[in-house]
């Protein structure tokens, strides 16, 4: 069951725009932010709504990488290793998650707490290195201060 | 909780104009705008009318800040007056270029400048609806951007019949879910309707027939932002901010390896040089300057002996490289350019959306023709055949992605192959300490 509040949002969403299917793939985003992931009743019920086929929906999926069909963790990692990040340590970082999580690029640690990603440029060059915790900033990162965070994270 | 940097060091050298109200308390609510001068151009605009608006904005010399550096003025010039169809104003937010971060800052700090950019645009060419498209991870920047939209809103600004002129026009925002393509501006349409972000082709450009098949402008975050200060203070003095043909200010993103990375609010045509040394604090530890990118990965790079080059769209094009999108990327004399071309063909790889052969196949190939080259496995040849398949790329794609992944690798390629080479001889990259046995 989808909830009240969603419902409401994918509608106040689609009447935005002329063409209803412009609102898939934010829809689809902010049932993922809710739900952990796109369910198969999220595909049916968007796709209903903006009157496409569930397969258009799924066509989307494939195409924008932040949209996932199975759950992630509860705080999914995104380390940048794209050149302003690399050059100072953003390779590093990524490597030390690993080690830390036990778990490599896409995959989800066994308790479902973290996931990681190894991410392309996420605007936050002047901060380098960076990650994003689910839509947090993080920056300037050292060993260090990813070991602090993921305790906080732990803890929380 | 995030946690991340103030991007405003800051700098005597800076000349501000976009961020002028950055750094006042509470700098993103509208009562605080309009205590500095907000929405008092959105009035001007109403006064002298469409035509003397596109007229301003073409002679005061603003150029697309997103990379290409068209003059904004005469795309929107491009719109037919009568249409059939809605026209459309897209603000470009999917800011997704590597090593490009500034206009995080332009809606984070001063979001209301960027409203009232959109609503001169959209009167100028008589639309009555805008999008601003946003990328996914700048889920707290459509936060603030929401937030402003409300006010704007509530203060009459947006809606029906604005500050009683009988013009209307409605603006949201939309959010991308992680597609650089996205950036690219028919992707982003196509993207904005529901689609994949596949490229169109061109012509029919989108000021004829763009969003929902509507005559549409699309400009980049920073443009827009520059509207009201072009309208409020005159073409004359936006042009006099810059260099011929290059009105204004620009946004550069200084990263990578330099001493103050941040975002600095300097007049186009700035020397390089002075922008890594004097601006950025120059390179870290005494280390030598390697090379710089000098706006985004997609142009090609410059090597130390290039940075006497004023930073406008024409001085940086004459050297063969481009002004991009304002980002700055410093590299030293550690640095493994090979890793750089590497890294750099990694991304593209990744974010060539696959509708165009060229760009598909040869990201993926030249990916994994340079990781078999850093690692030390590569071929004699190999640097040729990377040569070859780049020239294959060039201008043989719809969107301008095949470009941007084979120009700074032709840059690297021929102006770094000495590094090449050495990995070549040496069977592994001289830059890491460990080197790598391939016996």
């Amino acid at each position: 069951m989808l909830s009240e509040a969603l419902l409401k949002k994918f509608e106040q969403v689609i009447a935005r725009y002329p063409l209803k299917r412009s609102a898939i793939v934010p829809c689809l985003l902010f049932a993922q932010d809710e739900m952990g992931f796109i369910s198969d009743e999220v595909i049916e019920e968007v796709a209903r709504r903006v009157e496409v086929r569930p397969v258009e929906v799924i066509e989307d999926i494939g195409y924008y990488s932040m949209l996932h069909r199975n759950p992630l963790g509860k705080y999914n990692l995104q380390v940048c290793t794209n050149v302003s990040c690399m050059v100072r340590g953003g390779e590093e970082i990524l490597e030390h998650c690993k080690k830390r999580l036990g778990v490599g690029h896409k995959e989800t640690t066994p308790d479902g707490l973290f996931s990681l990603e190894e991410v392309e440029c996420l605007g936050a060059c002047c901060g380098a290195p960076a990650m994003q915790v689910n839509y947090d900033f993080y920056e300037d990162l050292t060993p260090a201060k990813v070991d602090a965070l993921l305790e906080r994270l732990r803890r929380q | 909780m995030s946690e991340y940097q103030n991007y405003l060091k800051g700098s005597p050298l800076e000349v501000r104009v976009l961020t002028r109200r950055f750094g006042i308390p509470n700098s993103t609510s509208i009562d605080v705008y309009l205590q500095h001068d907000g929405y008092k151009a959105l009035k001007k605009a109403f006064e002298i009318g469409p035509d003397a608006i596109i007229n301003e904005m073409k002679n005061s010399g603003l150029r697309g800040r997103g990379g290409a550096g068209f003059n904004t003025g005469m795309k929107w010039s491009f719109v037919p007056k009568q249409s059939a169809r809605p026209k459309y104003v897209v603000c470009n937010a999917d800011e997704s270029e590597p090593g490009t971060c500034k206009d995080r800052p332009l809606m984070e700090y001063d979001p209301h400048q960027l409203l009232e950019g959109i609503i001169i645009a959209g009167f100028a060419i008589g639309s009555h609806q805008g999008y601003i498209y946003i990328r996914g991870e700048y889920r707290y920047l459509m936060e603030i951007l929401d937030r402003a939209l409300a006010e704007a809103y509530a203060r009459g600004f947006l809606g029906k019949n604005i500050l009683g002129t009988g013009f209307d026009f409605d603006l949201c925002t939309h959010t991308g879910a992680g597609a650089y393509e996205c950036g690219e501006e028919t992707a982003l349409l196509n993207s904005l309707e529901g689609l994949r972000g596949y490229p169109r082709i061109k012509p029919p450009f989108p000021a004829i027939v763009g969003l929902y098949e509507g005559p549409t402008i699309i400009n980049n975050v920073e443009t827009l932002a520059n509207v009201p200060h072009i309208i409020q203070n005159g073409a004359e003095w936006f042009a006099k901010l810059g260099t011929p043909k290059n009105g204004g200010t620009r946004l550069f993103c200084l990263s990578g390896h330099i001493e103050r990375p941040g975002v600095y609010e300097l007049p186009m045509g700035f020397p390089l040089r002075r922008m890594i040394e004097e601006v950025g604090g120059g390179v870290p530890g005494g280390r030598q300057l390697k090379a710089v990118i000098p706006g985004g990965s997609s142009c090609p790079v410059l090597t130390a002996d290039e940075v006497d080059v004023a930073m406008d769209f024409d001085a940086v094009a004459k050297i063969g490289s481009m002004l991009g999108s304002g980002g700055v990327v410093v590299l030293d004399e550690e640095t493994c350019m090979v890793k750089v071309a590497q890294r750099i063909m990694k991304f593209y790889a990744h974010e060539s959306c696959g509708w165009c052969i060229p760009c598909r196949e040869g990201t993926s190939w030249l990916k994994s023709l340079l990781e078999r080259f850093h690692s030390g496995a590569g071929l004699p040849e190999d640097p040729d055949t990377a040569l070859d398949v780049s020239y294959n790329m060039l201008g043989k794609t719809l969107c301008p992605l095949g470009d941007a992944a084979a120009m700074p690798t032709i840059s690297i390629l021929k102006k770094f192959r000495s590094e090449f080479e050495e990995h070549l001889k040496l069977g592994c990259c001289p830059f890491e300490k460990k080197a790598v046995s391939v016996a």
